[in-house]
């Protein structure tokens, strides 16, 4: 009897048994908005490793257990997934803006760019925003850990009088420590006198 | 009274503060409830998130989740999925998401921690476990036939 249930066991195994009904499940690639298509490996239960990294490629796990590599249409997901993608929340973004030297004054240019600043943040419901300031390497550590600071929450200020939160702002100042152009001690980098706003 | 006031914001400012929060809701339509341990409570936008957080949306429900490491989920209508595990080292930015969709539909773009190592991110459904290496991605569930 013994015997028996383990012939009958093997010749499940060797069919490929799919003897209970399983969950059907899709996964699928799609590309992000710069087009870049990602990568996910898909393991059935009991199965092997599959990679998938085309557009709109796809593993379909079916309810007889089949496991089978799809391609789908854009309109497929669109009509599978639309609300679901609709719901995603909008992607982290990061701007630099650039200060004149010494002071905690936007320049010109950067004045202008905070407009495109705020228009993406305004269309975020609850941003969560860092506000990171930066100096070049003018001056003793200190001072420009001061400055980077002073800059930080100079941005914010402005963020807040464009009508952001003040609590949903977060902001530091890291000094000289972090040049977006390396240079020597002392060199006036008018790169390097900046804030970073994470948003996300 | 005073007191009283000052005590309320104090307690304000530390349910802000939870350090336990690993996301947020960002999006949240029609029916979204989040199941914490033996309660559930409605999901608004705004609402923190914890590990062992199950998102249960119904028949009009939708929600975008942000993580602390940037990862993006949203679950669609008559869905079910739990965070399992997530951890995530702002510092090295090593971590661990995983993700079980019991049910319905996610679209996830993966955040930080895939970029530091990729398959630190893993959804599960009932059949099959996907690891992520990058980015954006769909997955779906039927609901189970009932015979």
């Amino acid at each position: 009897m013994v015997r028996h249930l383990w012939v009958i066991a093997a010749a499940f195994i060797a069919a490929g048994c799919s003897c209970a009904p399983v969950t059907p499940a899709l996964f699928a690639v799609v590309p992000a908005a710069d087009g870049h298509i990602g990568r996910i490996v898909v393991t059935a239960n009991g199965g092997e490793p599959r990679l998938i990294d085309t557009k709109y490629g796809a593993e379909r796990i079916s309810a007889d257990g089949k496991v089978e590599k799809v391609t789908l249409s854009e309109d497929e997901i669109k009509s599978t997934f639309g609300p679901t993608m609709e719901a995603l929340p909008g992607r982290p973004a990061s701007y630099t803006l650039y200060f004149l030297e010494g002071k905690d004054e936007l320049t010109p240019e950067s004045k202008i760019e905070l407009d495109k600043v705020f228009a993406d943040l305004r269309h975020r419901p609850l941003p969560d925003i860092a506000v990171i300031g930066h100096t070049d390497t003018r001056g003793g550590l200190e001072y420009n850990d001061n400055l980077s600071r002073a800059r930080a929450e100079r941005m914010r200020e402005m963020l807040v009088g464009l009508g952001i939160p003040a609590e949903r702002i977060q902001v530091a100042g890291r000094g000289k420590r972090e040049l977006l152009v390396p240079t020597e001690d002392n060199v006036s980098e008018p790169r390097n006198r900046r804030v970073e706003i994470n948003v996300r | 009274m005073r007191k009283f006031l000052i005590l309320l914001v104090a307690l304000g400012f530390a349910g802000t503060a939870l350090a336990a929060d690993i996301g947020l809701v960002k999006v949240a339509k029609g029916s979204v409830q989040i199941q914490r341990g033996a309660t559930k409570i409605p999901a608004t936008v705004g609402t923190g998130l914890q590990q062992a957080d199950v998102v249960i949306t119904g028949a009009d429900g939708s929600a975008g989740i942000t993580f602390t490491d940037n990862s993006l989920v949203s679950v669609g209508p008559n869905s079910v999925f739990a965070i399992d595990k997530y951890r995530f080292d702002t510092t090295t930015h090593a971590g661990e998401f995983e993700g079980n969709l019991k049910q319905g539909r996610l679209a996830a773009v993966s955040g930080k921690m895939v970029k530091q190592s990729p398959d630190s991110m893993k959804i599960r459904t009932p059949s099959a476990i996907m690891g992520v290496r990058g980015t954006e991605f769909v997955v779906q569930v039927d609901e189970t036939k009932k015979n």
